[in-house]
């Protein structure tokens, strides 16, 4: 990647050698910097995690260096060390009661959003709809306005009527309202995506005999999945994190990680190495994703952004 | 958009030829749906209200009943339509799920923001009119969480000049530059909970942090981040950028990327210096990017909540409160649902105004940039 980009911006040459040094050891030490800043918290998380109560008090913060050899005491608080993991624990149950219940969510919303989503994008690209007096322009603009609805509005509404339901405090209600939440982005995202696909493939899929449906299912999904992808990825981090309707909506069996998290911060008492082991399993999974689904998050991200 | 939908219909593809009978079929179909999700909703109400000596549990029958009315008006538009009801099929799933859980909770909100209500009272609903508004204007905490909303509004200027300084960095010719490019953007992936735990309360604790020891041993000699309500604020806002930042980076590294290459090239040939390429060449042709950048991260900005609940709670004193973090106080400590719904709804009517204001004149500028 880093030979790529060599070739692709052309070095701009000044008259002066040792301004161009300058300017380049500025520029590392800025990015440096920063990369620092953005990294920082997670190894201090991640190391705090191994620490014992001297190395907090201590402010110690490099590994393996004097005092700090590290000691599993946050992750057997969590009952996830070696030395506890075949045991009973119920602080292990609850954790990976709440990292299922997060998994599920944030895995079901977006699979539920694409569903719904991915085709009314594909009908908003390619056909005039008019329902009333709205057009696609209309409908596309109710989509996306959903995007300024800030939560507390539905939040309370959400309540009372999910208790009416028999929702409160399950994975379903949760599902619904984090479909709702995303659902625009994937619309937006996947729109631009089939923007861009050109309308002749389909054309020429008719005419062998395809429905609509059977020339999206069959011609045009396969060619817009980078999109369905990045909309999917986006909207799988979007719900991991949640946290507003999660602490109002749920009470026990459907807690959420974060809300798990939220609610040990709230406690005085708990040490940091305990605080520090749950912090890091609930952002591990967001940092693996990001390390390794970059590309797609940069691209749902960007849909539309650009023209 | 517009162009290739117009290409599909001039293609021609089977005729919409449907038969009388099936037109009929699916109007029935239709009637039929209607008049049970009618008949289950006010047959639950009725059971509700005590009227009715049926005891239908939950509202859930209604909700079923719903889907089965969105299942057979899928059906009955392929019947009566034909080929176009096969294209309506495309959208109406997403649109009867939107309107589902949007419209009737907006509704049913302003039904509970005219109420007084208290969930850990006994009482139950009263309907009391304007007395919501009337206790919200004359409520320091929500004028003081409004106020606070402009800070962190404005906040997002400074936090879109320093992502376009980096983005800037990004664009430059580096190595290392998928490193630096995920590095950047890990900040943007994780829980705010957690970030307010790991920034919030760890490194900005005031004992032990080492961001507190770091301040420490640049003279500061209390360096308390959430004591004082400015310096408390601005913790928030270094939180928030921290967050936030990589979402603005990537979109205007987008942008710059978009740019071509042989413009800046051209300048350069010309003699023109980096400073002024910058500000005559790269900004202009960045400003869509920025704006868009701007508004979608001041959407974003108007919903903070996450980080001032976990952190700060919204102290001290209401310094940090967002709107969003008081109305989830206000029924997390006192149940008061009444109340928070009504400040919910004028929030959301404020936030309407505001953006459409702003993108009124956002749209006047670029027309008058595009002009120039």
């Amino acid at each position: 990647m880093s030979g790529l980009g060599m070739d692709s911006h052309q070095v701009s040459r000044q008259p002066w050698n040792w301004s161009r040094m300058t300017g380049r050891v500025l520029i590392y030490s800025a990015l440096l910097s920063w990369a620092f800043i953005c990294l920082f918290p997670i190894f201090w998380t991640v190391s705090t995690s191994f620490k014992t109560a001297v190395n907090v008090t201590q402010g110690d913060i490099l590994p393996f260096v004097g005092r700090f050899q590290g000691d599993w005491k946050g992750w057997r608080a969590l009952g996830l060390s070696p030395d506890t993991i075949f045991q009973i624990s119920t602080v292990r149950d609850e954790f990976m009661l709440r990292f299922a219940n997060s998994l599920i969510v944030s895995i079901g919303a977006p699979i539920l959003a694409v569903l719904i989503g991915a085709p009314a994008a594909y009908g908003l690209s390619r056909f005039q709809y008019k329902f009333g007096p709205w057009r696609n322009k209309d409908i596309s603009f109710f989509f996306l306005s959903q995007l300024l609805l800030p939560p507390v509005v539905l939040a309370m509404p959400f309540l009372v009527l999910y208790k009416e339901l028999a929702l409160l405090d399950s994975v379903i209600g949760l599902i619904l309202i984090y479909t709702l939440m995303v659902l625009p982005i994937v619309i937006w995202i996947m729109r631009d995506q089939f923007d861009t696909i050109p309308i002749e493939l389909e054309q020429a899929a008719m005419v062998d005999g395809c429905g609509v449906w059977g020339a999206f299912i069959r011609i045009v999904m396969p060619i817009a999945l980078p999109g369905m992808v990045a909309a999917f990825i986006l909207a799988v981090i979007l719900c991991w994190n949640e946290y507003f309707f999660a602490a109002l909506l749920t009470s026990t069996s459907a807690k959420t990680l974060p809300v798990m998290v939220a609610s040990q911060t709230g406690s005085q008492g708990i040490s940091w190495w305990t605080m520090a082991a749950l912090a890091t399993g609930a952002i591990a999974p967001l940092v693996v994703i990001g390390v390794f689904l970059e590309r797609y998050i940069v691209k749902g991200l960007t849909a539309g952004a650009v023209k | 958009m517009t162009q290739s939908a117009a290409t599909f219909q001039t293609f021609p593809s089977r005729p919409p030829m449907v038969p009388e009978s099936q037109r009929l079929a699916g109007r029935l179909l239709v009637l039929v749906a209607s008049i049970v999700l009618i008949g289950v909703f006010v047959a639950q109400a009725l059971a509700a209200a005590d009227i009715f000596a049926l005891d239908l549990g939950t509202w859930r029958l209604s909700l079923y009943a719903y889907l089965a009315w969105a299942v057979a008006l899928g059906v009955a538009q392929v019947l009566m339509r034909g080929e176009a009801g096969y294209k309506a099929l495309f959208l109406l799933p997403a649109l009867l799920f939107t309107i589902a859980l949007v419209i009737f909770p907006t509704i049913f909100g302003l039904y509970i923001a005219f109420s007084e209500w208290n969930l850990s009272s006994f009482e139950g609903q009263k309907f009391n009119g304007l007395d919501n508004l009337r206790t919200l204007i004359h409520d320091p905490y929500f004028w003081n969480a409004l106020l606070n909303m402009t800070f962190y509004v404005v906040s997002v200027f400074f936090q879109y000049a320093l992502a376009f300084g980096l983005a800037l960095l990004l664009n430059a010719d580096i190595r290392a530059r998928k490193f630096f490019r995920v590095a950047f953007l890990l900040p943007f992936m994780l829980s705010p909970v957690a970030v307010s735990w790991m920034i919030g309360k760890s490194l900005m604790e005031f004992r032990f942090g080492p961001l507190a020891a770091l301040m420490r041993h640049l003279g500061w000699d209390n360096p308390a981040f959430f004591a004082t309500p400015w310096i408390a604020r601005f913790s928030i806002i270094a939180l928030d950028a921290w967050v936030w930042i990589p979402f603005m980076i990537i979109m205007l590294l987008a942008g710059l990327q978009a740019i071509p290459k042989d413009i800046q090239e051209a300048a350069k040939v010309d003699g023109a210096s980096t400073w002024s390429t910058f500000w005559q060449i790269t900004f202009p042709l960045m400003l869509p990017v920025s704006v868009t950048t701007i508004i979608l991260r001041i959407i974003f900005q108007l919903k903070l909540a996450d980080i001032v609940i976990n952190t700060t709670s919204g102290g001290p004193g209401g310094a940090t409160d967002t709107i969003s973090s008081f109305i989830f106080r206000e029924y997390r400590d006192r149940s008061n649902v009444g109340y928070g719904t009504m400040v919910a709804e004028v929030y959301l009517v404020l936030i309407i105004v505001f953006m459409t204001v702003l993108l009124n004149a956002v749209g006047r500028f670029m027309r008058r940039e595009a002009a120039l």
